[in-house]
């Protein structure tokens, strides 16, 4: 009723392989950005950007790295942080030593040095798997944050240990109030959602999933296991390593290691799981998930705690946040393997059906 | 070279602790496939009952004696250990039969982020002492071989006998009774030792079980020697290397394992932070399993990988 694709023929190769095939999906979609664009600015207030739309927009973008990696390759990282990490602050080092250096290419060359760094600790993912890979990325994790800590050179020898960026500035276009700031981050989620999707579409992509679903059979076959593990620990660090410029320079402003901790990169896995691994609309919703519970449970609990007489401070607030996401990460492994963006596929086919569901 | 001894010393003692620790991950690794990312919560989770409980329970017995005091509270944080087995596997585990690692391992994650929350709101967030009667005086040994001798915590020295004693009775475990023998049993192969009557969910209870006591252990040790509170989950996440170097199915492994990365932290730190800007050892353990996975992708005792398509 809603949604068929009765009548729409694909006359050539090009149709045939769009991201979208029904034109239904390919309009709201089409309209969901530009929606984003324009009518957004227009309902959002300052809080809005700042606390909501912002981290999200930069969270999706991480969360769409991260699940390129766990979620196509079947590489499991706890160490995104650390990726994320290494973009901002070798973004902050090239934007402030470099003089002129234009601010969009600072950014992507935070996400080429974590690039580089993804594939360095990439490296034992030859060897090993699964779990004993989890705890070698953890190296990743605590390295950079040592580093990043002591190092006095990733810092500019700041005695504070944080760094700061200010007028931030893109063709001219100074970005500096939380709506132009939401603009930016929405350019490059865009733009990487696109090439993302394009990439795991590609034989690259169906190389990665092949690894995912049997790494021997897919060796056996002719896919080099070298390549596809690596190049997906590139991308996947090249995305992150972006968001984690964008965390930096546009969200944060000013950062030390701690934004970049093991909890983001646990947040960051969490994402993907929630939202859907294998899935680039799943980050989106990941994404949303958890930059959205927390707000709302701060608001929700001392509320529900008022209408029951009962005083709930901040900390049972935390903990409850702690305890509400561990039983949904279970939850959702147990009922829903594939997340948000399962339920999200399954409505589409219901839709499509309705209303006769066969 | 006193110093050095020292240094060689407090690592030994540190590394027993890390084996302790790593301990639990190796049981339950070992009978369920299992990579629990969740014994550190649940060493924090058993300090914390095992430091409250001897706080609460003389106000609620009025009990005076100190060792009456907290043998009924590790008695209450034991059952408590035990309680949370049972759940978790009736939970969790129960429904995530036969999925992958990786899966099982993020259910884990789970669990420990629930178990982090749980534990703060039941017992509060503060920094709790436990107070078992460990003596806290260091003593100088070798006093006629080196000037000034060797220092040595007395701490420490029980703290690796009880880690010891503790190896000791789970081997026999292991080796020497029925149940252990089940548990190897369902270690080897799941189907199997479920077609032959094993009862694998009771195994499994029994396992993290055991698990969690290990887990009460290390947390009464770590919690006398520093307090209990939020921090002690890190303990968790510095023993993660220990069993990458040892093997995740070997017992001494863990025990060796421990040892190796605690004495290469201490070093490593003495002698080479300094050149570094120090706190290395943070990461230095890491690092060494890492460079180790590259050589001998299963540890020094773990079983070999083999894949089959």
């Amino acid at each position: 009723m809603f949604y068929r694709e009765n009548g729409q023929y694909k006359t050539s190769y090009r149709s045939d392989q769009q991201i979208f095939a029904i034109a239904q999906d390919r309009w709201a979609i089409l309209a969901l950005i530009a929606f984003a664009f324009i009518g957004v600015p227009f309902i959002a207030d300052e809080y809005m950007f700042r606390a909501i739309l912002i981290p999200f927009l930069i969270l999706s973008l991480a969360a769409l790295g991260v699940n390129i990696l766990v979620g196509y390759c079947g590489q499991i990282s706890l160490g995104s942080g650390a990726f994320m990490a290494v973009g901002a602050y070798m973004a902050y080092n090239t934007y402030i030593r470099i003089e002129g250096m234009p601010l969009i290419v600072a950014l992507l060359a935070g996400g080429f040095f974590a690039t580089l760094v993804g594939m360095f600790f990439g490296i034992p993912s030859l060897r090993v798997k699964g779990l004993y890979l989890a705890v070698a990325t953890l190296a990743a994790q605590f390295f950079c944050d040592w580093a990043f800590l002591r190092v006095g050179w990733f810092t500019n020898n700041n005695p504070s240990g944080s760094v700061s960026v200010s007028n931030l500035n893109a063709f001219g276009w100074a970005i500096d109030t939380p709506l132009e700031k939401y603009l930016f981050c929405l350019i490059f989620l865009v733009v990487f959602g696109l090439l993302a999707k394009n990439l795991v579409r590609s034989a690259i992509g169906r190389e990665w999933m092949a690894i995912r679903d049997m790494d021997v059979a897919a060796a056996v076959i002719g896919i080099r296991p070298v390549y596809a593990k690596l190049s997906a620990f590139a991308v996947s660090s090249f995305i992150v390593g972006v968001a984690g410029a964008l965390w930096g320079f546009v969200h944060l402003g000013s950062w030390e290691p701690a934004a970049f901790s093991i909890d983001r990169s646990f947040q960051l896995l969490f994402m993907v799981i929630i939202g859907g691994m294998g899935s680039i609309m799943g980050s989106f919703f990941g994404a949303a998930f958890i930059v959205i519970l927390p707000i709302f449970l701060n608001q929700f609990l001392p509320a529900m705690g008022d209408m029951l007489g009962v005083s709930i401070s901040t900390a049972a607030v935390s903990h409850t946040e702690f305890m509400i996401f561990g039983a949904l990460i279970v939850w959702f492994l147990i009922v829903e393997p594939h997340g948000l963006a399962k339920l999200w596929s399954v409505a589409k086919q219901k839709l499509r059906l309705w209303p006769f569901p066969h | 070279m006193a110093f050095f001894l020292e240094a060689l010393l407090g690592g030994l003692m540190a590394g027993m602790l890390y084996a302790l620790v790593a301990l639990g991950f190796v049981l339950i690794f070992k009978a369920s496939g299992v990579f629990n990312f969740a014994q550190g919560a649940m060493v924090l989770f058993a300090a914390l009952a095992m430091a409250r409980f001897a706080e609460w329970v003389p106000e609620w017995l009025g009990i005076n004696d100190k060792f009456l005091g907290n043998l009924i509270a590790f008695v209450l944080a034991g059952a408590i250990m035990f309680v949370l087995a049972w759940l978790i596997e009736r939970l969790v585990l129960r429904h995530l039969v036969n999925q992958e690692g990786v899966t099982l391992l993020m259910a884990t994650l789970g669990i420990t982020y629930f178990l982090d929350g749980l534990g703060q709101t039941i017992f509060g967030s503060d920094i709790y002492k436990i107070d078992v009667g460990m003596p806290k005086d260091p003593v100088f040994l070798f006093d006629s071989v080196f000037p000034g001798g060797v220092l040595v915590n007395l701490e420490d020295v029980y703290a690796a006998c009880i880690a010891a004693l503790l190896v000791v009775v789970l081997s026999l475990f292991f080796q020497k009774t029925g149940t252990g023998r089940a548990l190897r049993a369902v270690a080897d192969d799941h189907q199997a030792a479920q077609s032959i009557g094993i009862p694998l969910n009771r195994i499994w209870v029994i396992v993290w079980f055991v698990a969690g006591i290990t887990a009460l252990v290390a947390g009464i040790i770590w919690g006398s020697k520093m307090g209990v509170q939020f921090s002690l989950t890190t303990v968790a996440l510095r023993a993660l290397p220990v069993i990458i170097l040892g093997g995740l199915t070997s017992v001494p492994g863990a025990i060796i394992g421990g040892l190796i990365i605690g004495v290469g932290e201490k070093l490593s730190e003495v002698y080479l932070g300094p050149y570094v800007g120090g706190g290395i050892e943070i990461w230095f353990a890491y690092v060494l399993a890492l460079v180790f996975l590259l050589f001998r992708p299963q540890g020094l005792f773990g079983e070999k990988i083999i894949d089959r398509v």
